[in-house]
């Protein structure tokens, strides 16, 4: 397996953090900037996302970042307990979402601002940002104003 | 066209004792189950020539070699992934000794996953991967566990909770599955839980990761299995009754457990129902054939979507199946996992559910299908997948 290295610090208590690579830098260099972006195909303009080189529709390596709306709605949640990493312990239980956002494309993140007894499939939220490090921002949703 | 129908047989199997802290190294428990399965196929270690593990798998192929004193190998193998590759490792075995590239190959699973116990090194060396999470995330999981999505459960979570929306399924729905585990388990002497638990138990049991709860995840066990994989005009000179690999699939689709991906296609396009497909087209039966079923269930809701991917009920319809009564031994259309499975017989990654299908066979289960003649055992149904049909 591809992350079984011995040599890695493993994350204890610090939240783990993504480390951009050339695939996906333009997605969370975006998210620093509080600005949600999809990567588009830029041959046949299908949207994909995580990011990745290929366009699975038509294997192009050519591709362009656009801005997103931003909104979507809850397609399913978990209410975490626990156990799970240190690092989020202290916050059980905490949500964990997953947005289909009106492009299409699948997101995990969390609901700020709602209690996990409001939290519905289908209801619509809106993606704000949240600087976790210097470096960086996670995309996080709310409950879209109405 | 050649297939690996009923081209090989299972002639031998074995295991430990399943605990939740058996003191013993990795190394040693996959030790004594392949020892076991070899003496139990009447073969010697001079008599194997290939092995299949798991990709994660800490033993390595070396690492037996020399505790066994096998002489050498002719075939080897890793199935990718933990859950995912359990049949997948027959279907490799099958393909080796029907091809002549083996005579007798070994495949097994050990793993010591319970807190403190003697584990290998790395992050799949025993105990919890997910505990060992690196620091900066460069692969697929930083689109998600910087959210605290982290552990299998809270991953399966997701996929159960839409599985409710869509459906009307309940958390009672899934409890029925742990209560009628647990009842299977009671009989078995190797099963690490056997107090029979009760609806009421289910429900009170704390949250894990809503929806599920405690008693729909699976237990943390020591332990490993392994079994003796021969050619089929081989098996019939082996001291017990072989169980013969009727047909074995493998499918690899987009829906896997690591959710980063999950969501751009329906849960339907699983490898769950491309195997299911396959399996029964090769095999030339259909899921009203089955005498028995051991599904992978790293977690209670796991049984219900099977039994839909799988063709014995249809979807949404898995919940009211098992709370009618159809899962249970003795008196159900379908029993499913009557070891307990790991649920509460062990979690040995879904390889006891192998040696379970073998005892089927043979007769010899503790909560014995009467005269069971074809048995479905299934690897984890998310990606990548598997299954094989077991004859008599």
């Amino acid at each position: 397996m591809s992350d079984d290295s011995p040599s890695r610090p493993s994350a204890g208590t610090t939240i783990p953090l993504p480390v951009p690579t050339p695939d996906n830098a333009g997605f969370w260099e975006a998210c620093r900037h509080h600005e949600l972006r999809l990567q588009y195909c830029a041959r046949c303009g299908a949207v994909r996302h995580p990011p990745r080189p290929t366009c699975p529709q038509c294997v192009s390596f050519d591709f362009e970042w656009r801005r997103a709306s931003g909104r979507g709605i809850v397609y399913t949640f978990t209410i975490v307990h626990g156990p799970t990493l240190a690092a989020f312990q202290a916050s059980a239980p905490y949500n964990v979402v997953v947005i289909q956002l009106v492009e299409g494309p699948f997101f995990v993140s969390n609901l700020v601002g709602c209690s996990a007894d409001r939290i519905t499939v289908g209801m619509p939220v809106e993606v704000v940002f949240e600087d976790v490090s210097d470096t960086v921002t996670l995309p996080k949703f709310r409950p879209a104003v109405a | 066209m050649t297939s690996i129908r009923d081209r090989a047989a299972i002639i031998g199997i074995g295991q430990t004792e399943f605990s939740k802290q058996i003191g013993k190294t990795e190394h040693r428990v996959a030790c004594e189950a392949i020892a076991g399965a070899i003496a139990d196929a009447g073969l010697t270690p001079k008599d194997i020539d290939g092995i299949v593990r798991y990709d994660i798998e800490t033993n390595t192929e070396l690492a037996i070699l020399y505790s066994l004193g096998i002489p050498h190998l002719r075939f080897f193998a890793g199935v990718t992934s933990g859950g995912g590759a359990v049949c997948g490792t027959l279907v490799l075995a099958a393909m080796a000794v029907a091809t002549g590239q083996a005579t007798n190959v070994v495949c097994f699973r050990a793993r010591n996953r319970g807190k403190g116990s003697v584990s290998g090194s790395g992050k799949f060396g025993g105990g919890r991967p997910w505990e060992k999470t690196a620091a900066l995330l460069t692969d697929a999981y930083q689109y998600h566990i910087p959210f605290g999505l982290v552990t299998p459960a809270q991953e399966m979570a997701m996929i159960y909770r839409r599985h409710m929306h869509e459906y009307g399924t309940t958390t009672e729905h899934f409890g029925m599955v742990a209560v009628t585990q647990r009842a299977h388990a009671a009989r078995n002497p190797h099963a690490v839980m056997r107090q029979p638990i009760t609806l009421g138990d289910h429900q009170r049991s704390r949250w894990i990761a809503e929806p599920l709860r405690l008693l729909d995840c699976c237990l943390e066990t020591d332990g490993a299995c392994a079994v003796v994989v021969t050619a089929a005009e081989r098996a019939r000179d082996a001291p017990r009754r072989p169980a013969y690999i009727l047909a074995g699939a493998q499918a690899e689709g987009p829906i896997h457990i690591q959710l980063a991906d999950y969501f751009e296609h329906r849960r339907e396009a699983t490898g769950g129902r491309a195997v299911a497909a396959q399996l029964y087209a090769m095999a030339g039966v259909t899921p009203g054939d089955i005498d028995a079923a051991m599904f992978y269930d790293h977690f209670s809701p796991a049984v219900l979507l099977s039994l839909e991917d799988y063709g014995f009920c249809a979807p949404g319809e898995s919940g009211p199946f098992v709370v009618d009564g159809n899962i249970a031994w003795p008196s159900g259309r379908l029993p499913v996992n009557t070891h307990g499975g790991s649920l509460s017989e062990a979690f040995i990654h879904g390889y006891n559910h192998i040696l379970e299908g073998v005892r089927q066979i043979r007769g010899t289960s503790a909560c014995q299908v009467r005269d069971a003649e074809l048995v479905l055992v299934t690897s984890s149904n998310t990606d990548p997948t598997g299954a094989v049909i077991l004859r008599r």
